[in-house]
């Protein structure tokens, strides 16, 4: 029931980038084309999921020597170098995968959903690891619900006649909003 | 490109946030009162001013096969501090802008900028580059949160104009979308008029 609480909360609730404003910009970057949003997201959730584990465990080490102010910097690291591993591990395991993954990996460094849920994530006292885990999954099935919803959107906004000033950006900025406001009817779902 | 003009581009003919679409999350994520955005804005200005003098002094010495890394430790050193300090003097505005300090690190601009400027040019270069880069973020957040702030809850940097609530739409998630949309519309047409004159 605690897991389904969490899992509901993230993808509908507080949507990782329509409530919480995080990964926006590969959320307006990629997200032409419904195939490339799908390969985005996939990298996303492999790589988030691995890093809020880990950075949960360094969170644990971090509490226990007192040094919680290098939270930033140890996470960041972990993350930039997990990625890097991943990639590599990905490359040797899994051609297949890497191939459709590949391209999104280096940018996931600097994509601030997977420090974001990895700090949100340990900064809840009442989560244990699973419940990292899930929480971290959840938000990254929420993030790619959010981007294939959007890629749809925009493949169809093109075809669109759009003033000239609002082509482009702005205009798929007014459509995450109106997307983010039908979002807004789950507040209260739990 | 003279001194006034590496400072300046970075306000409108290359503003960070409404031409150049860096650091979407925490324009959006923070910017629900006018407050908040000016204080994000100082607080990556700072991030982004320091980023450039020490990443342009460093340079020579950084290996190129791991000057990512190396760059994204000088910004994670500096937003750790951002953080102490503004935990110490300002712990309100801390409290409010929340995860989004941490997420300095990981802001596009900052590392954009070190990537794009910082480590072709000298010190003094970076630094207006930098300070250009964090002024027209700031404007853009400020503007941004102004305009939120108004709509949302009928106040302008904490003062009240107008009884009661505004339209909450606009403090919450939907709005920052919307009125972040128009205002980059509205970027465009202000740059288009003004370059349209130059020529």
């Amino acid at each position: 029931m605690e897991y389904l609480l969490i899992i509901i909360s993230a993808i509908f609730v507080n949507n990782v980038v329509l409530a919480k404003f995080l990964g926006i910009c590969p959320f307006i970057g990629v997200s032409n084309k419904v195939k490339t949003a799908i390969g985005m997201s996939g990298a996303v959730a492999f790589v988030m999921v691995i890093a809020t584990l880990v950075t949960f465990y360094i969170q644990k080490l971090l509490d226990m020597y007192h040094i919680e102010f290098m939270q930033t910097i140890t996470f960041i690291l972990v993350i930039a170098s997990l990625v890097q591993m991943v990639e590599i591990v990905l490359k040797k395991v899994s051609p297949a995968l890497y191939q459709s993954l590949g391209i999104f990996l280096p940018l996931i460094t600097t994509n601030c959903t997977v420090l974001g849920v990895a700090i949100l994530a340990v900064s809840e006292p009442a989560y244990g690891a699973a419940e990292a885990a899930v929480f971290a999954l959840a938000n990254a099935l929420g993030y790619g619900l959010a981007l294939v919803i959007f890629a749809g959107l925009r493949e169809q906004l093109e075809l669109a006649e759009v003033p000239s000033a609002m082509k482009g950006v702005p205009i798929a900025f007014i459509t995450a909003g109106i997307l983010a406001l039908a979002f807004m009817g789950f507040s209260g779902l739990c | 490109m003279s001194k006034f003009q590496i400072f300046s581009k970075g306000i409108l003919k290359e503003n960070p946030a409404l031409v150049l679409i860096l650091g979407m999350c925490p324009t959006l994520g923070v910017t629900t009162s006018a407050i908040n955005g000016l204080g994000m804005g100082v607080a990556t200005m700072f991030v982004v001013v320091l980023s450039n003098i020490i990443i342009s002094l460093i340079k020579n010495i950084i290996p190129n096969n791991v000057h990512i890394p190396a760059y994204i430790v000088v910004i994670a050193s500096l937003v750790t501090i951002l953080q102490l300090v503004m935990e110490a003097y300002v712990p309100a505005l801390y409290d409010s802008l929340g995860l989004f300090i941490p997420l300095i690190v990981v802001n596009c601009l900052v590392l954009g900028r070190a990537e794009a400027f910082a480590n072709k040019n000298n010190a003094i270069d970076s630094a207006l580059d930098g300070l250009g880069m964090g002024l027209g973020f700031t404007l853009a957040l400020t503007v941004l949160g102004a305009a939120r702030e108004m709509l949302g809850s009928g106040s302008i940097f904490g003062l009240k104009f107008i009884e009661g609530d505004g339209i909450i739409g606009f403090v919450l998630a939907p709005g920052a979308f919307l009125v972040l949309g128009l205002l980059i519309a509205g970027a465009n047409l202000l740059s288009k008029k003004i370059y349209k004159k130059e020529e």
